[in-house]
């Protein structure tokens, strides 16, 4: 017997589709065009908008930035936020249940409130430099996701194992290392990655937080986009777009996108 | 290498609640002793205190003379059994059943060989270098026996180990058990819920209930003369009928329930108290013209006999009858006493 697919739902999922991808299509089109403005169709094919971004020293030093940041705040957030992850499952039973909502809390919050209250507290009372203040910011919200993604993979670790190990000589912060962390190696890795593209991409909270000199690429954009309107700025956008696929391309290899489903 | 374990006046709390009451036993060097009880007794509580893994509110740990009670879990040298085989995942057989050696600082060489000699024991060497994903669940129990045998620990300790097990691998497996700790001469403690599994595998049961050992002996005694009403119904003794003595003659003994007469002799029980429990298994009360009257409710077919409930003055009990004996359901009889599948209790 043969299953066919109704034409109706055939034509709402094409046009699901193209709503999805069709802003992507632009984009990419316009940053390929050989025209000094934005216009779609592209006139003409040419990759000189690429080679002009890396003449531009603030974008040069903006992609810089944004990718010291998204690394350090996620390195930051995998430290805090794996040990936190493993006592939430490990002592799930001992402990209350509303301590593992906490840690999803600044998911919850705005990001353009939760940028706000850092630049009052953060950045205009403690006067920390900007670029410490963008990693803080950087890592408040990645945290959850470090937090979630980690928890997912330890929720299915059985801590007998652990208790094996324990039980046969290893002491417990060797055990640790030994034992429990190759075994949600790749919870750890979809939480790096997944922590890192929401740096790269955050708007909001960079918003307040960047300043003189220094600045994140998707802010940069903004601020190019306010002065001039040229193909740069579609050819950034892609080039911030690839750096994302890049990404999901190595974690679609290694682990499979279901894995992030979870 | 055997040693004794003691545990002395034991007490565990969970936050307040209390899961583990003043509990002392002795495992005696060399055997095998099994903790036998419901979930919630605290079967697992002690034996996660033995392994280190809880910390008692009051009371020791001993083994072999050597206090453990305050001692860290990777230091007590325990070989430990799990319900899920808790192996590593992410190493080999040959790893894993090599863990505790490398801990130890046992060399490569030396390590490889005594790995290997373990799992050709426990019938594996073929499959050391896969991981045990790749391996059946009876495969995985040898390997666990395997990796905690090989530290030739002075205690063994199984929490559930065959729970996972079908019904004719969990046989197979207990045999295995039973044969490598009495070939080692390894002190056991072997947790479990299946009144089955523990007689058939232990030198001595402790039968537990609500943190508390009810009675500890071994598996003859225990199933034979039960201690108290806990036991009692524990290992089978499905009717308990409170009785007084009315008369005494001689060894004969007439005992009086609720208006119902039984004769009871001496020679059968032993010494009969004024006052006491007839503990009998539904064997162990036969359909017949004289006892406690009843009136016979649902029949079972048992193969070797039929089984009846029976509504009585006592209560709801019961009773047997022989194949060539079969009553209709509803029909008025007596239930008389099978010495050989009753026994006398102290009144509670």
């Amino acid at each position: 017997m043969r299953s066919t697919v109704p034409l109706p739902l055939t034509l709402f999922a094409v046009l699901v589709y193209l709503f999805l991808m069709g802003p992507l299509v632009i984009v990419i089109g316009a940053a390929l065009s050989d025209t000094s403005y934005l216009t779609f169709p592209p006139q003409g094919l040419t990759l000189r908008w690429f080679e002009k971004i890396f003449e531009m020293a603030a974008f040069r030093r903006t992609i810089v930035t944004s990718i010291q940041i998204a690394f350090l705040a996620t390195a930051i957030a995998l430290v805090i936020g794996i040990p936190a992850a493993y006592a939430l499952n490990r002592f799930r039973i001992q402990l209350p249940g509303w301590l593992s909502t906490i840690f999803v809390l600044p998911v919850l919050v705005p990001e353009i409130v939760l940028g706000f209250a850092l630049l009052r507290s953060v950045a205009t009372s403690w006067e920390l430099p900007i670029f410490a203040t963008l990693l803080i910011g950087h890592t408040l919200i990645v945290l959850p996701y470090c937090v979630r993604v980690v928890s997912a993979s330890l929720a299915s670790f059985d801590f007998s194992v652990e208790e094996a190990a324990i039980s046969l000589g290893s002491p417990p912060l060797k055990t640790f290392f030994t034992v429990v962390l190759p075994n949600i190696k790749a919870g750890v890795i979809a939480a790096f990655i997944l922590a890192f593209i929401t740096s790269i991409n955050d708007v909001s909270v960079s918003l307040f937080l960047t300043g003189p000199g220094v600045s994140t690429l998707p802010i940069q954009i903004l601020a190019h986009v306010e002065q001039f309107f040229d193909p740069v700025i579609a050819s950034v956008s892609v080039l911030l777009m690839l750096l994302t696929v890049a990404v999901m391309a190595v974690v679609e290899r290694t682990l499979g996108l279901t894995f992030l489903a979870k | 290498m055997t040693q004794a374990l003691t545990l002395k006046n034991l007490t565990a709390h969970y936050g307040t609640t209390k899961v583990l009451d003043d509990l002392s036993l002795e495992v005696p060097a060399g055997e095998l002793v099994s903790l036998l009880g419901a979930s919630g007794c605290g079967k697992t509580t002690t034996l996660r205190l033995v392994a280190g893994f809880l910390e008692p509110t009051s009371g020791s740990i001993t083994l072999g003379g050597k206090d453990l009670t305050r001692l860290p879990a990777h230091k007590r040298d325990i070989g430990l059994v799990f319900q899920s085989y808790a192996l590593f995942p992410h190493l080999s057989v040959a790893d894993n059943v090599g863990f505790g050696l490398k801990q130890r600082g046992v060399g490569a060489a030396d390590r490889a060989k005594r790995v290997t000699a373990m799992l050709e024991r426990v019938g594996l060497a073929h499959l050391a270098d896969r991981l045990p994903g790749a391996l059946s669940g009876g495969q995985r129990q040898r390997v666990a026996l395997a990796r905690a045998l090989v530290i030739e620990p002075p205690l063994l300790m199984f929490d559930e180990p065959l729970s996972n097990l079908d019904a004719r691998l969990r046989l197979e497996m207990r045999a295995e058990i039973r044969t490598l700790q009495r070939a080692n001469g390894t002190t056991s403690v072997f947790v479990t819920h299946d009144q089955e599994e523990a007689f058939s595998i232990s030198d001595r049961v402790a039968i537990m209930h609500a943190g508390q050992i009810m009675q500890y002996d071994t598996p003859e005694v225990l199933y034979q003369r039960p201690a108290n009403e806990f036991v009692a119904r524990f290992v089978g003794y499905d009717n308990l009928i409170p009785m007084q003595v009315a008369a005494r003659d001689g060894a004969r003994v007439t005992a009086a329930a609720q208006g119902a007469e039984l004769i009871l002799s001496q020679d059968d029980f032993g010494a009969i108290p004024d006052c006491f429990v007839l503990a009998a298994r539904p064997e162990g009360l036969l359909v017949s013209d004289q006892g406690i009257p009843a009136r016979l409710g649902l029949r079972t077919y048992l193969g070797r006999s039929y089984q009846y409930v029976c509504e009585t003055p006592l209560g709801s009990l019961l009773a047997t009858s022989p194949l060539s004996d079969v009553r209709e359901p509803g029909s008025a009889v007596h239930l008389a006493p099978n010495p050989a599948q009753c026994c006398i209790l102290p009144a509670a």
